[in-house]
């Protein structure tokens, strides 16, 4: 059998767009089916089912979804409630919140009525990223399609009244971080709020919010349907169920498969992504998760699981399990260097630490590309990147850090040939020319 | 982040087309009363629909539009890479994704296709048909490199097929996006791995269960309350 999963335990039937993605069709593939019933049972209920299922955040942040919920305001209140569905979508690697997106749409609108319903809330916004405007027509189309069956909207078959509004972000990756989201979303800049208060207290508009990954929301429907311990018999204990995950880089079949949390790395992609371009063993390095996560070596993907606990034991993450693979032909130092370009790029400005400090080893990445830095750099941009990790509102700062201390950490020697070759052809670089010329 | 400035070169006026303006109320009808501010970035793009740019003319309308301060609009409008704040090509506005996933995959090779035909990044081609800008990750890793032209997104790009796609962009026409390669969505080529059983799609699948496991006993299951 390839990899772990069977079909008929996969829950994105539709992940390729080869069926269709109306509502018949989504129908026919067991969406909409006993909504009406799980909307009966209590909102305590749904949490609880939820949290059994050992369901957690799919965005990269593992937290327990069931428990998120359970975290709102336990009755009404003249606040409204909301949920706001995180579809901003843009580290480098993750693809897979697109498929579902364009795909199964129906999914998804099913899972946002239900979660609403669960934490108490007749709205919910999904937040797309500006970029997905293709997608963002599809999602458009089946919650047109969602309201003119009347599942949902006033009065609506379903027995919960619910409205379901899609809207858009203006290409920020910072917009991802939830509190910066709700920002967008009041139209404002994306700059992250400090925490508490809590999404859960004082959110959009200043009413109780939950914002979840669009893959956690779409799960839920089928989730409920088939029970909390077949969600949870898939996985290693507290890392329950199944889960897209995608590879791109250097693989034969680059794609986004459904498959069981902790399968191992090796055997993801070997099964469902045709092996490394040129054989496993010219396997260079792994980006396990959206490039944020620190990338590990060959030695360490042959033997690493792909779940929330197995991939620290590697001093890496899951993240959003969308993997990015390096081949022995890679330069590591490089792709590691348009990394920090990216985070400096998206850094909203708030925090100084981040604003000053992407920039900065960006430009000192720039130049260990070329071999021109200087060898002590390497501890001062260590030193700098510890400086700017955990120090920031939100996480980018976190970020940006994470990819360059996995560089040095696994490869740290490559940086180190590379000055010493460049001065090597140079001897006049070094020592008195250099002072003189400054 | 990046420095973003306002275009020397402003229009005059700036006036919502009929279109523009029912969709804009469209997008305000969604928020809850009072809070129209929320509809800033979709107005502000269906404005570089209708102009191609965001201009400053452009950026008071909306602030009048939304009650809103008019530098709040031009922070929003400063802050956010995709409005574009220099007037684009006439013909199209061809955005090359650069980050990781594509440039493991050869988006260097495109940027220097970009390079040699139109000039530097985000500028304007010499003939003012194409604008050109290396852009951030775009989200669509397993089907890289991709570039977006117009909006949509051409992907599993090779540079000669890049090139076909800019000289039938030029010639006038609109090739269809989607993968260059012709493979459906991020499905594997030559062949998917799973979603290959047909019970999946004979419409068994919402007849398998007709109970809702788990489901509390009746009596304590209430209805839901609106």
């Amino acid at each position: 059998m390839v990899g772990i999963l069977e079909d008929k335990d996969r829950i994105f039937t539709n992940i390729y767009g080869l069926q269709d993605w109306g509502l018949e069709g989504a129908k026919a593939r067991g969406c909409w089916n006993l909504t009406r019933e799980m909307l009966g049972q209590t909102h305590e209920w749904v949490c609880e089912q939820i949290r059994e299922s050992g369901l957690r955040g799919r965005g990269g942040g593992g937290f327990v979804t069931g428990f998120k919920w359970t975290l709102m305001p336990q009755q009404f209140s003249e606040r409204p409630h909301y949920l706001v569905v995180n579809a901003d979508e843009s580290e480098p690697g993750a693809c897979k919140d697109r498929e579902i997106i364009r795909n199964d749409p129906h999914l998804l609108i099913e899972g946002c009525m239900i979660a609403s319903y669960a934490i108490r809330a007749h709205t919910a916004y999904i937040y797309i990223r500006g970029e997905y405007v293709a997608e963002r027509e599809r999602l458009e189309a089946a919650i047109k399609q969602a309201y003119a069956a009347k599942l949902i909207g006033k009065d609506n078959v379903n027995g919960w009244d619910f409205d379901l509004h899609v809207t858009h972000g203006g290409g920020a990756y910072i917009c991802g971080d939830e509190t910066a989201l709700m920002e967008s979303l009041e139209g404002k800049k994306g700059q992250p709020r400090l925490k508490p208060p809590f999404p859960a207290g004082a959110g959009i508009y200043g009413c109780p919010t939950t914002i979840n990954n669009v893959e956690s929301i779409a799960v839920v429907g089928t989730v409920l349907r088939r029970g909390a311990g077949w969600f949870s018999s898939f996985g290693r204990p507290k890392n329950a169920g199944t889960k897209l995950m995608a590879a791109s880089g250097h693989v034969n079949k680059p794609s986004v498969v459904e498959e069981a949390m902790s399968i191992p790395m090796r055997q993801l992609i070997e099964d469902h992504f045709g092996g490394v371009r040129g054989g496993w063993g010219r396997l260079k390095a792994v980006i396990p998760g959206g490039v944020s996560m620190p990338m590990i070596t060959r030695e360490q993907a042959e033997t690493v699981l792909m779940d929330f606990d197995d991939l620290p034991r590697v001093q890496s993450r899951l993240g959003t399990a969308t993997m990015i693979l390096f081949d022995e032909d890679t330069d590591l130092v490089r792709v590691i260097a348009r990394v920090s370009r990216f985070f400096k790029h998206e850094s909203c400005g708030q925090c100084t630490p981040c604003r000053e400090g992407t920039g900065w080893m960006w430009r000192v990445m720039e130049r260990m590309v070329t071999g021109e830095a200087e060898m002590r750099e390497i501890d001062m941009l260590l030193d700098v990147a510890s400086q700017v990790e955990g120090h920031t509102i939100c996480g980018l700062g976190d970020a940006a850090a994470w990819p360059i201390q996995g560089l040095f950490r696994n490869f740290r020697h490559e940086v180190e040939d590379r000055i010493t070759s460049y001065r090597a052809g140079k001897p006049h670089v070094q020592g008195a020319a250099l002072v003189a010329a400054e | 982040m990046s420095v973003r400035r306002l275009s020397p070169d402003q229009p005059a006026s700036f006036a919502f087309s009929k279109e523009t303006m029912k969709q804009a109320q469209w997008w305000i009808s969604k928020y809850p009363d009072g809070r129209q501010q929320s509809a800033v970035i979709p107005i502000l793009w269906l404005v570089q629909k209708q102009e191609g740019w965001v201009s400053e003319p452009a950026i008071r309308a909306v602030a009048d539009l939304l009650k809103m301060a008019t530098i709040r609009v031009y922070e929003v409008a400063t802050f956010y890479t995709m409005f574009m704040l220099e007037p684009v090509g006439t013909v199209a506005l061809v955005q090359v994704c650069g980050t990781t996933a594509c440039q493991s995959r050869g988006s260097e090779a495109l940027l220097e296709v970009c390079r040699k035909r139109f000039g530097p990044d985000s500028h304007r081609s010499a003939d003012g048909k194409f604008y050109w800008q290396e852009v951030e990750c775009l989200g669509a890793c397993s089907n890289a490199p991709m570039a977006a032209i117009n909006d949509r997104y051409y992907e599993d790009l090779t540079v000669a097929g890049f090139e076909k796609l800019l000289d039938d962009f030029a010639a006038g026409k609109t090739p269809p996006p989607g993968s260059e390669i012709g493979r459906q969505g991020s499905s594997a080529l030559g062949g998917n791995s799973t979603l290959n059983d047909p019970k999946l799609y004979d419409g068994s699948a919402p007849k398998g269960i007709k109970k809702l496991p788990n489901a509390a006993p009746k009596g304590k299951a209430k209805a839901p309350v609106a």
